[in-house]
């Protein structure tokens, strides 16, 4: 089976190190590339009538926006360096999501970013990476 | 944002002339200008009929019969689908792919909050005063049947819901009573139309009724009871809390300060779960209560001794304040489920089933428990006065939550209002088009009842508002009667696929 990669990111220029990482092993492996990013969402939250309303709306703007300004420079990139690279974007929690998306696209690697969260954010709230790593269900790597 | 800006200090101008003519006594003007109105629309609504002695509404028999039998034909759905609509609720079968969309969860939270309110604190209080304890008895058998209404009408909600070009949705009795019967035949399509636009004329009205001049006014009453009571400073200045309410839902509804409503909708339910665990504790430490609080609920169901109207009366007591607090087979609960995404409409009708569930079986009954545990319910007592009646009894076991309650009575107040602001607006943009005039037009005519409500005294502003809420379900019910075998082949198509495993399972365990 050959080897897929998926790098997750936050922002367009805040993963560099992690895209470049993913990049150089997938040229080695020639290995097919994904670009994913989540939209932090909870299904449990609480909102108004008229939010809800909207929500389909908005889930459409959000996406699109995510795609223009956040996965698809980093495609389009990767893409006239001779990569296959494919973007994906979806609401929910990160770590979870990211499981997700490795899991429907057979993926074998995920590359990310590491925080840079201080201990005490972690400790309360956790990190995506400690999240990541520990609900892993296939190989994690945290590039710092 | 200019636009919006001449609109705020239009509004202002307008609330601010209130208070130039508010030193003498501006509550009992706008009471006596305002009570042969309500009174005559709530003495048309609640044509009644005797029975036994007591004057039955026939609108409340309406309602007992159409869940009734919804409960019947679906084979008891209500009871059915419970563990599977927990299931739903709980997201085992969302679409991955839909993340981001409303979830079921969050339809139902947002309609619960719409619902959970006064009507669970004050209504259950008159309740039990008036038809002793055992009207919890038929409150919950109401609540009961009311999950069949609330089936029905959340999954044509879902169903005839109209999703716009620029994605978003709207839906609602308004829809089903146009779309779904003209889908049946063209000529109950004629019957459609004018069922919806009635419907829409008293969503309108319950909007400015139940769900605005109603929680205005009893909010504020317990507001004045906390601050020294009609001694108190607070006591005439109704005019003026009503100004403050109406400047904070205007910020919400015109302003467009998503912000607090936003806010408000993430502490109301803690509020509630405040309200059910403190109503739980003073059960828990009374528990030696328990059997003869049960005892006298089953016994004063059947065997009314010194009840007005008897057993009639007790059951009446119970029927109506369950309907007005739960709202099933009102059609309003229906707008603000249908925001749901789904492929399958009759998954958000057994999600719905845990409103009445929730909002009657358990918070009310809480509420009437704590009553009679603590033995503070009254038979004299005036039906306006329901809040304080259940503030009393709070505060006989824990001193300081009176205050608790009166917060969560602002709160509770204040997203009704806001949840109803929409419901309305929806029925009159239904009516009169959807542009900025219309639009603005029906915000401060809300606004302006928020006042009049806040102004109000006794029992006009809730013979008032039950009317208008309570005929809301003629044209909502006697439309679904027509649509009930389009909810039936929906609920077997899905029945049958959830048995056969037809159906993914997103989450497991």
């Amino acid at each position: 089976m050959g080897s897929v990669l998926m790098v997750g990111v936050d922002c367009s220029d805040c993963s560099n190190r992690a895209i470049d990482y993913a990049a150089e092993h997938a040229r080695q492996a020639d290995a097919k590339l994904f670009i994913a990013h989540v939209i932090e969402w909870s299904p449990y939250t609480f909102s108004t009538v008229e939010e809800n309303a909207e929500r389909h709306k908005r889930r459409e703007q959000e996406l699109s926006r995510a795609h223009a300004e956040i996965v698809d420079p980093i495609v389009d990139r990767l893409k006239s360096e001779g990569l296959s690279v494919e973007g994906l974007v979806r609401h929910g929690h990160v770590a979870a999501t990211l499981h997700a998306l490795a899991r429907e696209n057979g993926v074998n690697n995920i590359v990310i970013g590491r925080q840079g969260t201080s201990m005490l954010k972690a400790h309360l709230f956790g990190s995506v990476g400690s999240h990541l790593v520990q609900t892993a269900e296939c190989a994690v790597t945290v590039v710092p | 944002m200019s636009k919006q800006k001449v609109v705020m200090t239009a509004l202002f101008g307008l609330l601010g002339s209130f208070s130039a003519f508010a030193d003498m006594g501006i509550d009992e003007k706008i009471n006596i200008a305002i009570k042969p109105y309500a009174d005559a629309v709530a003495n048309t609504v609640f044509y009644s009929f005797p029975v036994g002695g007591v004057a039955i509404p026939f609108v409340l028999v309406w309602l007992i019969v159409a869940a009734s039998i919804f409960t019947v034909y679906f084979r008891f759905i209500n009871l059915r689908a419970m563990k599977h609509g927990l299931q739903l609720v709980r997201g085992d079968y969302n679409d991955p792919e839909a993340a981001g969309e409303v979830t079921h969860f969050q339809a139902l939270a947002t309609a619960l909050s719409g619902t959970v309110g006064l009507g669970n604190i004050a209504g259950v209080a008159v309740a039990v005063s008036l038809g002793g304890p055992g009207a919890t008895f038929w409150m919950i058998l109401a609540g009961f049947l009311g999950m069949s209404s609330k089936f029905t009408e959340c999954t044509l909600g879902v169903k005839y819901r109209l999703e716009h070009e620029d994605g978003t949705v709207s839906g609602g009795p308004m829809y089903y009573l146009a779309r779904g019967l003209a889908e049946r035949n063209p000529l109950l399509g004629k019957l459609g139309k004018v069922l919806a636009v009635m419907f829409a004329i008293f969503a309108v009205g319950g909007s400015f009724g139940g769900g605005n001049m109603f929680q205005a006014n009893q909010s504020f009453a317990q507001l004045v009871n906390m601050t020294g009571g009609d001694t108190g400073w607070l006591a005439d200045k109704g005019w003026a809390y009503g100004l403050v309410i109406a400047v904070l839902v205007g910020l919400v509804i015109i302003g467009g300060i998503q912000g607090i409503a936003r806010v408000t909708s993430k502490i109301v339910p803690f509020m509630a779960i405040t309200y059910v665990t403190a109503g739980l504790i003073i059960i828990g430490t009374n528990y030696q209560h328990i059997p003869a609080a049960f005892g006298a609920i089953i016994a004063g169901a059947f065997t009314a001794k010194g009840i007005s109207g008897g057993v009639i009366g007790v059951l009446f007591q119970g029927f109506k304040r369950a309907a007005f607090s739960n709202e099933a087979g009102v059609g309003s609960a229906a707008i603000a489920h249908s925001a749901v995404k789904t492929k399958r409409p009759v998954t958000e009708g057994f999600v719905a089933l845990y409103e009445p569930f929730i909002d009657t079986i358990v918070v009310c009954t809480i509420t009437a428990l704590v009553i009679i545990i603590t033995n503070t319910w009254d038979p004299s007592v005036d039906p306006s006065a329901g809040v304080q009646l259940t503030s009393k009894a709070f505060e006989s076991e824990i001193s300081w939550f009176p205050w608790v309650l009166t917060l969560a009575v602002l709160l509770f107040a204040f997203s009704t209002m806001i949840s109803w602001s929409y419901y309305g607006l929806k029925a009159w943009t239904f009516l009169f088009g959807e542009n900025r005039f219309t639009d603005t037009a029906y915000k401060i005519l809300f606004l302006f009842f928020v006042v009049v409500g806040a102004s109000m005294q006794l029992g006009s502003v809730i013979d008032f508002s039950d009317a208008m809420i309570f005929a809301m379900a003629f044209p909502n019910l006697l439309g679904c009667y027509f649509l009930l075998p389009v909810v039936k082949k929906e609920m077997n198509e899905y029945w049958a696929d959830l048995k056969a495993g037809r159906l993914v399972k997103t989450r497991v365990g």
